[in-house]
């Protein structure tokens, strides 16, 4: 009842293919905005910042990259870490190279680079297909780390191999990256960045080239026929996806660990996102949040649920324990949802309509 | 009333063949602007090989194809949906995962061609491009009487509404041949005659040439303007409709040839097959 | 270094050896994508738990052949839960969420097993000669030379089951069609519980071999990381596509490290296999022996 449409009429189109079409779900978004925005820097610590939010905010925004590629184009891609990782590296060869350089920029170029590297990993999606391919994108994944742990020149022939990320201010006095940053300040810069990709993400889905990958996805080969070329779109796919998983993983480094480091992004970050996407929702936007979410907050649950149960466990115990409740966990979600949280979303939407009359 | 015009496209000496099996055996067939053709035969005909021919999925090992005066050896898929050629599938190529009006919008993507920078941004040229689109495809869900489906998942529908959205994707290409393969398969008797229905709206007010492959004898005499029967990878015969019919071959073809028996019931068959 | 043929034989046979034990990894996964579409990302796991229980029982005393005995016990029930728990719950879903499905297999198999038989490394020896043998003036190393007839005999057994055996065509029947298999009266569930075993005591064979040689630890279930460029050459579906990958594999990976390595900086068996798959799978998409994925319209 709470969730009535009664009386909202699309008289036009562009009413119609609008990104919230029903009123409730504009005001819960912004509701969650105005959260976001005046809410939790006011009330939040610094740990819940820094450990939650930011590290919640880039793993949306990496996920949301892999949902275009295989969500939406439906190219089952594994080296998503690799990816986070060019991102990284790009940004830290560009910020010391050029000192000078605005952080925003850095960011933006840096996932343009990602973007090339990604198209070029991208060519063997024309001629391979479904899991031949996702072993193949593992390919990029281990070559990537590789490259990054082997030749010095990426991490600027550091003696130790531990690389901190220089510190970088926006309009010379606000510091994002570095020891000086307010958490406030990193988690902000971090939340408009992601809210402004997630709303160019919608903007791509909901036109001619979302419904060009999901064509592609569907049956590529009667997308032929309609006139799609395969090879571009699929390219397309991995560029976009490259550049918002390269940026994601630009701010893991200089914002959420502020070190540059290859192993941060290895497979177990591939596994980590798909994951992601999976639980969340192929093929939805919101869904990438949600699986993100899901992620990141369960360890931590996980961390905390035996000393709340009052129980005192070995350290060995409690981590072989958590392995094992997230691997039944995920098959247990698997089973009574595999469309993910953002399904169970919609459901219970439909489920609110009714709400509190039972039909 | 249209006026059957010049042939818009050619099929020359076609010969398809894949490993022994020749499907395809130097059939040339030609398609006039305006007019509705059907192509019959008995199972294996090489019906739906033709279609592939045209519309670029299989290359034929000889012959030629001409469109609109161009004449080539092969099509490809890219080009023929580019050219105006557009179709449908026997078995419903439609992309389950989206709703009947972005099934129809996909139609519409030869047409869009806002970059992926404004598509990003959205408001602004891409939207303008994408309400427009939207306008034409509406109109041909409205034609197609599919408003009510237009957004259901195209996976929860029933086969003969999901032939129905193939229809009005291919048309949203705005095609000048329109290939349909066995459109009204499966449906009951309404269904077809509303089937009929469209394909004649859809020849009478845009104009669209159609070829369609078709197993109905009744729809086939009906609504085509000439009868193309195929056997064997051969063409057998190739007229108006009543003349087919009766062509002795195409008898012989689809029915067999009569027995020859000592008793009473020869004759019977023979007559009963001649009169088709 | 090509002046020095004995060197590069040695090279290429060490390639071949360690291909075989790929091969023996890559043999668990076709058995199972090919009886029930799923790609299962366990069977590394599988092969490290399998081990695990091995190597746990004869560090309590048990004697070699009744470990054995017990760990298939073991892998067979694990099979059973597994068929029952997870497989019979997702029969229609699509191949991606299955895959999803067997990495939470992993992750519970990996902390299940480490919390049982603890995170140590347990050294195995089973008896399996290990010293250098000089044939025809070529060094080879007694263990791989075991190892290999070990893998050379399980893959031919396996080959014979499928072909000759019910049991077998049954198999190959619920590969080609799950429908049609089961309108025949395949029962499904038993022919999956029969795969997952199959590949269970496949992977403890595995287990058995790496783990002599390289002790039974975690990255034993890394190894199926290097099992998957094999998949990729070979075709997913194909037995002899395994051996064949494997070979490949091993020995590409040899030469390429000892003629390549320097001049990357060494190391490049990290991705090596995978490039080389890749560069394969570019000519045939589906792998060597895979089935061609025949799109209809």
């Amino acid at each position: 009842m709470l969730y009535r449409e009664v009386g909202q009429f699309k008289a036009s189109y562009a009413a119609d293919q609008a990104i919230f079409p029903i009123r409730q779900d504009r005001w819960l978004m912004l509701g969650a905005l105005a959260v976001a925005y005046f809410v939790i820097p006011a009330t939040g610590s610094e740990y819940w910042l820094l450990t939650i939010m930011v590290p919640f905010l880039v793993y949306a925004l990496a996920a949301l990259g892999l949902n275009l590629l295989t969500g939406y184009a439906g190219q089952v891609s594994l080296g998503t870490g690799g990816f986070m990782a060019v991102g990284a590296f790009a940004t830290y060869k560009l910020t010391t190279v050029f000192p000078g350089l605005n952080i925003v920029l850095a960011l933006v170029l840096a996932g343009i680079i990602a973007a090339l590297v990604g198209v070029l990993f991208g060519f063997p999606s024309l001629r391979i297909k479904g899991f031949y391919l996702a072993v193949a994108t593992l390919a990029s994944q281990f070559f990537l780390i590789w490259m990054f742990n082997k030749f010095p020149w990426f991490y600027n022939y550091s003696a130790s191999g531990v690389i901190s990320a220089p510190p970088r201010a926006l309009f010379g006095q606000i510091y994002v990256t570095g020891a000086e940053a307010d958490p406030r300040a990193k988690y902000l810069f971090v939340l408009t960045v992601v809210v402004l990709l997630a709303l160019a993400a919608k903007g791509l889905v909901r036109g001619r080239i979302g419904r060009a990958w999901m064509a592609i996805r569907d049956m590529d080969v009667a997308a032929e026929i309609i006139g799609i070329r395969p090879l571009r779109t699929k390219l397309l796919a991995f560029a976009l996806s490259s550049f918002y998983c390269g940026i994601a993983g630009a701010m893991w480094a200089f914002i959420y660990t502020s070190a540059v480091e290859a192993s941060a992004f290895e497979i177990d970050r591939s596994f980590q996102i798909l994951f992601m996407i999976i639980i969340g929702g192929l093929g939805s936007i919101l869904g990438s949040f949600l699986g993100a979410g899901f992620i990141v907050l369960l360890p931590i649950f996980l961390d905390n649920a035996p000393r709340l149960a009052g129980l005192e466990l070995p350290v060995n115990l409690v981590t072989n324990l958590q392995t094992m409740i997230f691997g039944a966990l995920i098959i247990f979600f698997l089973i009574i949802e595999p469309n993910g949280l953002a399904r169970l979303w919609v459901i219970g939407k439909e489920k609110l309509r009714l709400w509190p009359f039972p039909h | 009333m249209r006026r059957i015009g010049e042939p818009i496209l050619t099929a020359d000496q076609i010969t398809l063949a894949f490993g022994g099996i020749t499907a395809l055996n130097g059939i040339s067939i030609e398609i006039r602007r305006h007019e509705i053709l059907a192509i019959i035969g008995p199972n294996g005909a090489g019906k739906t090989s033709m279609l592939n021919v045209i519309n670029g999925f299989y290359h034929p090992q000889a012959g030629t194809i001409t469109w609109k005066g161009e004449t080539r050896r092969r099509m490809r898929p890219y080009y023929a949906a580019a050219a105006g050629i557009s179709r449908t599938f026997q078995n419903v190529a439609l992309f389950r995962g989206m709703t009947t009006l972005d099934n129809v919008m996909t139609g519409r993507l030869l047409r869009m061609h806002r970059n992926f920078l404004w598509q990003a941004i959205y408001f602004g040229p891409a939207e303008r491009e994408e309400l427009a689109h939207r306008a034409y495809a509406e109109r041909i869900i409205d034609f197609l009487e599919i408003q009510a489906i237009r957004k259901t998942p195209v996976g929860r529908l029933p086969y003969g509404l999901q032939k129905r959205v193939e229809l009005g994707r291919a048309l949203a290409m705005e095609p000048e041949l329109l290939l349909l393969d066995e459109p009204m398969a499966g449906m009951n008797v309404e269904e077809k005659e509303d089937m009929c229905r469209f394909i004649l709206d859809i020849n009478d007010e845009f104009g669209t040439t159609i070829a369609l492959i078709e197993h109905d004898m009744g729809v086939v005499m009906d609504i085509s303007d000439r009868v193309v029967v195929l056997d064997y990878g051969r063409k057998i015969a190739d007229g108006p409709p009543d003349e087919v019919r009766a062509s002795p071959e195409v008898i012989a073809a689809y029915l067999g040839e009569p027995h020859q028996r000592e008793d009473h019931a020869a004759p019977q068959h023979t007559a009963a097959a001649q009169r088709g | 270094m090509w002046d020095n043929p004995e060197f590069v034989l040695e090279v290429v046979i060490g390639g071949l050896l360690s291909g075989i034990m790929y091969s023996l990894v890559a043999l668990g996964f076709v058995l199972i994508f090919k009886a029930s579409g799923v790609f299962n990302f366990a069977q590394g796991t599988m092969v490290l738990f399998a081990a695990l229980t091995f190597v746990g029982l004869i560090e309590r005393g048990l004697p070699i052949w009744m470990a054995f005995v017990i760990a298939v016990v073991v892998m067979i029930l694990l099979a059973v839960a597994v068929e029952r728990l997870m497989l019979r719950s997702l029969v229609n879903q699509e191949q991606i969420i299955l895959f999803m499905a067997t990495i939470g297999l992993a992750f519970f198999l990996d902390g299940f097993g480490q919390l049982v038989w603890g995170g140590d490394v347990h050294p195995l020896d089973i008896g399996i000669p290990k010293a250098p043998l000089i044939i025809g003036g070529v060094l080879v190393n007694e263990f791989d030379l075991v190892a290999a007839i070990v893998a050379g005999s399980l893959v031919a057994a396996l080959a014979l089951f499928f072909q000759r055996t019910a049991i077998g065509r049954a198999l190959r029947a619920v590969a080609d069609d799950h429908q049609a298999a089961q309108s025949v009266g395949i029962p499904l569930p038993t022919i999956w519980v029969i795969v997952w075993s199959v590949a269970g005591v496949v992977g403890l064979v595995a287990g058995i071999m790496w783990g002599s040689n390289l002790g039974v630890q975690f990255s034993l279930s890394l190894v199926a990381l290097k099992a998957l460029p094999v998949l990729m050459l070979g075709g997913f579906t194909s037995v002899p596509g395994a051996i064949v990958g494997g070979l490949i594999v091993g020995v590409g990976e040899k030469l390429a490290e000892v003629f390549w390595g320097p001049a990357f900086g060494g190391a490049i068996e990290d991705w090596f296999a995978y490039a080389l798959a890749l560069v394969f799978l570019l000519f045939r998409p589906q792998g060597l022996f895979g089935e061609r994925i025949i799109e209809r319209v």
